[in-house]
């Protein structure tokens, strides 16, 4: 079958679905690759590496869809795009299904089967074609470079021969792929990285980015993202009141405010009001990557970078992606290069639509002429629910605990010193005199050598096994003591003693030297 | 020379051996306390051999003895591959039996002169004691040395009733020391002999080949028991110091094996795996095989790698390789570590030994409890040939038969490399579900021919 990638016609977009690396693997599936001429421009991919990947270069849109089964785009169509699709072809691209209805009802009359790269379920097995997050990844990205554009000063702090520098504050409202992948980026160019989510299992990963999670001191049951699969629900007003509090609180501190916040299917939640605006800094700058669903700041002009009169920039462009066209094609195509894979699991180059499969019936907006919006709910979970963890200890619990701890091990040892003594008088009380003697030394002994050995390092143990093997070779003394009489039996039986104990002695102790001589330090 | 002088000497000797065991709480100390010993062990046996007990004509047999037996020493102690140490113990361990139950005969044969009332059953006690140990620490190490190597199936032998058989021996030898202090002559004695034997095989061949560590470890303490029974014996202060010194030492590695495998002493002991005690956690997810390329690629962008070695390694004798390419990862600037849990391997400490062999320096090597907290930040953990001691499944799954067993938390790594032969579940055979993560990948194939065609790729 033949896959083709046309040249992307909304204004401004830059990617292309499909990069000469890409084609190679779509061609190790047994697919034919197509490409518009001059689709990968903007991207700087020419059509002459195209070529050189063995993908045919096609003059025009028309001629590529009429010659591919199956179409890859990146933007959701346009009318003169759907209106080139035939019956049984496969389209896969963005498509936003909510949204778009009109444009999948024609579609489906078109008799096209329509694959959302957006609707790709959030499961572990997906992540690979999770097209959002490869592009969330790089809006986050692209968010802090535009910042940091705008943004007159050093994000890190310096102390040079020219005075000092104070670090750059940044506060990212929103810790999803893009809000991580901003505190990342943010981090790594030194600046002091404050983050803010309402799903509070997320702060373990803001603190792994090593941004510092803002806390919201909250009674009420956080609701966790488990349910939403892995997105963020609409908070209580309560919540609300309290988190623009903080934020209220926060906004005279921060340089760059980078708003990231959406909840699936609604428009986007304001977070960061006029009065906030006003009261930050001149010079200070906020990326809104929500613009386009209405942005999270109230004073966000969508596609437009506007200064306030105070001052402070505020960009809303909805093009962060397009505007790193090479990385975000190389991703985007890879994504789906991965889509292709699962619909292909022959490599046989034949598109094998499994409605049985999560992934892929989750992402199938038409099929077979029937509208497949909305999917049932995938059978894994995103992510685990998470289990309400135990309640802390308090300080005096603990405390409570050790003490108990102490007391029964005290008890133990009183009980054993007890019981050993006993035992002890009862040896005592039959056994003669000369036995005792004998008997305080081993039992010392016993003693000091619990004491020693207790000591002895870990990584030493094949040493200390090899030496004590030596030194137990001082059983040659009692050989010693007998060979020097007593018959022709004993003389032997001791003598074979004595030859085997030297072995053990000499052997232990030399192999133990050259043990212990390999051990070096760095 | 005078007794008094003699035990005078013996006195020195004990304090050297203590300090030689001392010594052993850090490697460069113990470089020096190896000479204590020797020491030690020199000024007791000149003290012995010039003493008042000994005859004089019997130089005349224990010059060429000695001699024979230093030499025979010296030669296995150079020739011995570190990766055959185990074995070495093992047999060195019988050895100490044997002696042990010669000089109980030998007792047994002079008889008790000059001894009375009390001290006669007493004397008779400790010949039979000291045969009894000797005699299981000599069988119980030969069928560890053929285990260890490879020379009997390492497998556990399980016969039908065989606590009943263990106990029904004791009770037996115990019978029959009662009727040797009944003066019933010397075949209750050697009948006792053949029973300490078969007790001593039968011990060490129903434990399995996992848990050896605990074994080699405890018929060390067998042989220092036997060492300071036969003290009692003769009455000699020095053996039973010297005993009671290894036979705490064994009892205590004994102690932290069994720890590290979070099983009980006795049920080691007594052999076999205490079976599962319901189904198993299913496992989800496959293996997903890597190949060398990519791991190379991966450990060229880690900063932090830690290396997980285990018996695998001593097998494939991957050491050299594993220690050049810690060597060459080093100076490329990335941080390269060890971890060692306490019974990776066939004997206490045994990695320890391998990797020092290789000159990797022991810095870098460390312990379980030390290292275990650093895996949520390490980009690549390499296992190599260890399976058990990394297994998830001994703390998520109460069904498990290592359930408990505290265990290297690889898995918290950003990726696991596991390298192993093949598919199979390893020693103990227990699914490792480690092997199923996600972020674990398969480098399937002999250790060090992995390592090596690494080695090719990373300069």
């Amino acid at each position: 079958m033949r896959i083709g990638a046309p040249k992307e016609i909304y204004p401004g977009e830059t990617r292309v679905a499909m990069t000469p690396a890409s084609a190679i693997e779509l061609q190790k599936l047994g697919y034919e690759c197509l490409i518009e001429k001059g689709a990968g421009d903007a991207s700087r991919f020419s059509d002459q590496d195209y070529k050189d990947a063995g993908v045919k270069v096609v003059a025009t849109a028309a001629a590529l869809y009429k010659a591919a089964d199956v179409v890859a785009k990146v933007r959701p169509p346009e009318d003169i795009e759907i209106k080139r699709l035939r019956k049984g072809q496969t389209l896969v691209s963005f498509f936003y299904p909510a949204q778009n209805e009109k444009l999948m009802a024609a579609a489906n009359k078109k008799g096209a089967n329509l694959i959302a790269m957006d609707m790709v379920p959030r499961i572990s097995r997906a992540q690979k074609m999770d097209a959002l997050s490869s592009m969330a990844n790089i809006a986050g990205y692209r968010a802090v470079t535009e910042a940091a554009n705008s943004f007159g000063r050093f994000f890190t702090g310096q102390i040079t021969a020219a005075g000092k520098v104070p670090p750059a504050k940044i506060l990212v409202v929103g810790a999803g792929v893009a809000g991580l992948a901003a505190i990342g980026a943010a981090q790594s160019m030194g600046a002091m990285v404050y983050a803010f989510d309402v799903r509070p299992e997320v702060a373990e990963q803001i603190e792994s980015m090593g941004a510092e999670f803002v806390f919201l001191e909250f009674e009420e049951e956080q609701q966790d993202g488990a349910a939403t699969g892995g997105y963020a629900a609409p908070s209580s007003p309560i919540f609300r009141e309290k988190q623009l509090e903080k934020f209220r609180e926060l906004a005279p501190d921060m340089d760059i405010v980078i708003t990231t916040a959406l909840i699936p299917g609604r428009d986007a939640p304001k977070l960061w009001l006029q009065d906030m605006v006003a009261a930050m800094k001149p010079g200070s700058v906020i990326v809104d990557l929500a613009a386009e669903r209405g942005g999270n700041c109230d004073l966000t002009v969508a596609d437009k970078k506007i200064v306030t009169d105070n001052g402070v920039t505020i960009i809303g462009y909805t093009d962060l992606p397009a505007r790193m066209a090479a990385q975000s094609s190389t991703l985007y195509a890879t994504n789906i290069r991965h889509m292709m894979t699962d619909l292909t699991p022959k490599k046989d180059g034949k598109l094998k639509h499994d409605m049985k499969d999560d992934v892929i019936r989750g992402a199938t907006v038409t099929y077979k002429d029937k509208i497949t919006f909305p999917p049932p709910p995938p059978k894994i979970q995103a992510i685990a629910v998470q289990k309400p963890k135990a309640p802390e200890k308090t300080a005096d619990e603990i405390k409570a605990e050790e003490a108990a701890a102490s007391l029964k091990a005290g008890k133990q040892q009183t009980m054993l010193l007890i019981v050993g003594g006993l035992i002890m008088l009862l040896i005592g009380a039959y056994a003669p005199a000369s036995f005792m003697q004998h008997f305080i030394v081993f039992a010392l002994s016993c003693f000091v050598g619990f004491q020693v050995i207790w000591n002895v390092s870990h990584a030493l143990h094949t040493p200390l096994m090899a030496i004590t093997n030596a030194i137990s070779g001082i059983i040659i003394l009692g050989a010693l003591l007998q060979i020097g009489g007593h018959g022709f039996i004993v003389t032997v039986l001791a003598g074979v003693s004595i030859l085997i104990a030297t072995i053990n002695i000499v052997g232990g102790f030399m192999v133990t030297r050259r043990m212990l001589q390999m051990f070096q330090k760095s | 020379m005078s007794a008094g002088i003699v035990t005078a000497a013996y006195i020195a000797a004990s304090v050297l051996f203590i300090l030689a065991l001392g010594g052993l709480s850090n490697q460069e100390k113990a470089k020096r306390a190896v000479w204590f010993g020797i020491i030690g062990m020199a000024i007791a046996v000149f003290a012995t051999v010039f003493g008042p007990e000994v005859a004089g004509w019997s130089f005349m047999l224990l010059i060429p003895l000695m001699g024979i037996g230093a030499f025979l020493g010296a030669v296995v102690a150079k020739r011995v591959e570190m990766t055959e140490m185990p074995q070495l113990v093992a047999a060195l361990h019988s050895f100490v039996g044997l002696a042990a139950v010669f000089i109980g005969l030998n007792s047994d044969i002079v008889g008790t002169h000059g001894l009375v009332g009390a001290e006669v059953s007493i004397h008779e006690v400790e010949i039979f004691l000291g045969v009894f140990i000797g005699a299981i620490t000599f069988t119980g190490s030969i069928i560890a040395y053929g285990k260890l190597a490879g020379k009997i199936d390492g497998k556990a032998l399980i016969l039908p009733g065989r606590h009943v058989m263990n106990a029904g021996g004791a009770i037996l030898s115990f019978i029959l020391l009662i009727m040797y202090m009944g003066d019933s002559g010397s075949w209750t004695l050697y009948l006792m002999l053949i029973i300490a034997f078969a007790i001593g095989a039968h011990l060490v061949a129903a434990i399995g080949g996992a848990d050896m560590p605990v074994v080699v470890s405890m018929l060390n303490s067998y042989s220092g028991w036997a060492a300071a029974a036969t003290g009692f014996l003769l009455g000699n202060d020095l053996l039973i110091v010297t005993g009671a010194l290894v036979g705490s030492s064994g009892a205590i590695l004994s102690y932290i094996m069994c720890k590290a495998m979070n099983r009980s002493f006795i049920s080691v002991i007594l052999g076999g795996f205490g079976g599962p005690t319901g189904p198993a956690m299913e496992i989800e997810g496959e293996m997903v095989a890597t190949d060398a390329a990519t791991v190379a690629a991966q450990l060229e962008d880690a900063s932090s790698v830690i290396i997980v070695p285990g018996y695998g390694m001593a097998v494939a004798q991957a050491q050299q390789s594993v220690s050049e390419l810690t060597r060459r990862l080093r100076s490329k600037g990335k941080n390269v570590r060890f971890g060692i849990h306490p019974v990776a391997g066939r004997l206490p400490g045994h990695m320890n030994v391998l990797l020092a062999e290789a000159k990797v320096p022991y810095d870098i090597v460390l312990e379980m409890d030390e290292i275990n907290d650093d895996f949520p930040e390490t980009d690549v953990v390499m296992i190599i040939g260890s399976n058990d001691i990394v297994n998830p499944a001994a703390e998520e799954d109460p069904n498990s038969p290592i359930a408990g067993m505290p265990v290297l938390e690889v898995w918290k790594a950003k990726t696991v490399i596991v390298s192993k032969r093949g598919q199979g579940t390893g020693y103990s055979g227990i699914e490792n579900p480690l092997f199923f993560k996600e972020n674990t990948r398969m480098f399937y194939g002999d250790a060090k021919a992995s390592l090596d065609q690494l080695l090719g790729l990373i300069n």
